[in-house]
């Protein structure tokens, strides 16, 4: 069967689980072989071979770090003339859909971003994406070159699978332009210990309706008894109550989760751009008019302050 | 020696408006109001910033690609500070994928001369945010793209960059293509004084011609991708909503364990 090469997402070797939601997808395409880049990428392994990667082509040199895309670029590169694959998948991500973009017309290949699926075609995978805030799914396929795609987080099922898993170190030439932007300095995002926001099975997000950032204990609280990444409204981190790595919508983050519950969030189009994919959406609101209640599958008209605690304290006590 | 800053705007569809696609599984553009990407605006900002720290001695030209309508993106750029506009306009350019565009930027570039690029993190329309980074590789000049902060000192643009886990600061020497993200700072209003004065600002036209490239290059002859269907989404079918009375949390709860989350 012909080889699909998987872009590894990992943080010192630790695999991110969107990576191995990409596992599944390649294996519909074709027989997984993974890259690995950067610091810890031998100690990747072992989890993608258990999930069905045949080859982990691996690469642990410093430039990853010290220089930004372009060293990657350059190693994917290497990597796709290696294995000749028909296709290269990656996970979406601002820095991931770059190094994909770059690839592609390195390659002379067309580039889809942002797949919510991706389908084994007659002619080559079919991407599924969904466009204008979600209010169209499309197909669309890649018709020159080696189709490179990007896929979004929560897109398939995380499937173990039983693979060789054969090492190799994958040799990387570094272009010229791989030391042009540096990396001067680099700060680990402080871990909540919750789950990232982008590949969580449930975001618990909250709005304006809070009133103010003290407030978000609420949301906090009601996303720690479902094991859920917190979520907020662009006016609830314009007015300075959370950090804008949680912004939900257009010009934040699009989520994708099983459950999507908003408290105080009247739903914007703004705001729907982002989490309309979301499989059940839950609406807490004062206000019956909001238009989040158009997508819930679930409302709730009534005050978050009373509503959340008590929804809370209700799954605690039924997860005991 | 002044600094030539280029921003590159788009033209999209509004988002408040019904959106959609046309029989040729392009954007409809027609009977849809458009205006200035909310996210370009972002980007008008910084260069205008970025020329002002210079201290005058900077130029900012703001480029678009587009249909006839486009031209009011720039327009809206120029009412905001900026001093030049151009504006490539040409019917072969229909259907263009994002390959197709960032060649056709990357030619308007070249030809307007450059220093720093600067762009919105994405189109509010595609949303697919590569479109920076294809320039970068296009015109080999370093990327230093999604910048929440960005500024440039003696030859050299820097900026930081916030990701899924870290937090990185960049810099890289000119000539660049950065990309800013909405957190960089909350662009201006056009002032009345700015937007007499645009009105007598130059923008130039340029077609594919002048830009010398082949048709064949770009609109759907050159796209590298194919769109075969598009559907509209059903809407989703109406849920239950109840009124909160004094068990509301209970209910949701109970709806969340009969969907097995808890």
């Amino acid at each position: 069967m012909a080889d699909v090469l998987v872009v590894v997402d990992h943080v010192e070797g630790s695999v991110r689980k969107p990576t191995l939601e990409l596992l599944t997808v390649a294996r519909r395409l074709g027989t997984p072989v993974a890259v690995a880049l950067g610091a810890g990428a031998g100690r990747t392994v072992e989890v993608l071979a258990g999930h069905g990667a045949s080859r982990i082509l691996v690469s642990e040199a410093g430039e990853y770090a010290d220089f930004l895309v372009v060293p990657k670029v350059d190693a994917l590169h290497q990597a796709v003339k290696l294995v000749d694959p028909v296709a290269v998948l990656t996970v979406s991500s601002g820095e991931n859909k770059e190094i994909a973009a770059r690839l592609a017309l390195r390659l002379e290949s067309g580039v889809v971003t942002d797949a919510v699926d991706v389908e084994a075609g007659g002619e080559g995978p079919v991407a599924v994406q969904s466009a204008f805030a979600a209010s169209y799914t499309t197909r669309s396929r890649v018709t020159r070159g080696i189709p490179v795609i990007t896929v979004k987080p929560n897109s398939a099922p995380v499937e173990p699978a039983a693979a060789a898993g054969a090492v190799e170190e994958l040799a990387v030439e570094f272009s010229p332009a791989a030391r042009g932007t540096r990396v001067v300095s680099r700060s680990a995002r402080e871990s909540t210990g919750r789950p990232e926001l982008t590949e969580a099975a449930i975001v618990v997000s909250g709005g304006r309706g809070l009133g103010s950032g003290e407030n978000f204990a609420l949301i906090e609280a009601l996303a720690d008894a479902l094991g859920a990444a917190v979520g907020a409204s662009r006016a609830a981190v314009d007015a300075g109550w959370y950090p804008h790595a949680h912004q939900v919508g257009q010009t934040g983050k699009s989520v994708s989760p099983q459950l999507y519950i908003a408290s105080g969030i009247s739903g914007a189009i703004q705001h729907r751009a982002g989490m309309q994919t979301s499989k059940t959406i839950v609406a807490i609101n004062k206000d019956a008019e909001a238009p989040i209640f158009d997508l819930a599958d679930y409302g709730i008209v009534g005050d978050l302050h009373t509503v959340v605690p008590q929804l809370t304290e209700e799954v605690a006590a039924r997860k005991g | 020696m002044s600094l030539r800053i280029v921003v590159c705007v788009k033209y999209v569809p509004d988002a408040s408006g019904e959106r959609g696609f046309a029989d040729d599984l392009t954007v409809d553009r027609e009977g849809v109001d458009g205006l200035l990407s909310e996210l370009d605006e972002y980007a008008v900002e910084q260069a205008l910033r970025i020329a002002e720290a210079a201290g005058g001695d900077a130029s900012v030209t703001v480029l678009t690609v587009g249909p006839e309508d486009a031209r009011e993106a720039v327009r809206k750029a120029l009412s905001m500070g900026a001093d030049q506009g151009v504006h490539v306009e040409d019917d072969d350019l229909h259907g263009s994928d994002v390959m197709g565009t960032s060649l056709v930027v990357a030619s308007a570039v070249e030809r307007a001369g450059f220093d720093l690029v600067v762009c919105g993190m994405a189109s509010t329309d595609g949303v697919m945010g590569v479109l920076p980074a294809l320039l970068a590789e296009r015109l080999g000049v370093p990327q230093v793209s999604l910048l929440s902060e960005v500024s440039v000192t003696g030859g050299v643009v820097s900026g930081r960059r916030d990701g899924d886990t870290a937090s990185e600061v960049l810099e890289a020497s000119l000539p660049a293509v950065v990309s800013v993200t909405d957190q960089s700072g909350e662009a201006r209003y056009p002032s009345f004084k700015g937007i007499m004065a645009a009105k007598k600002k130059k923008v130039e036209s340029w077609d594919l011609e002048e830009l010398d490239l082949d048709a064949e290059l770009v609109g759907s002859a050159g796209a590298w991708t194919e769109v075969d269907t598009a559907v509209e989404r059903p809407a989703r079918s109406a849920g239950t909503v109840v009124k909160d009375e004094g068990e509301g949390g209970l209910r949701v709860a109970e709806f969340l364990a009969s969907r097995k989350f808890v």
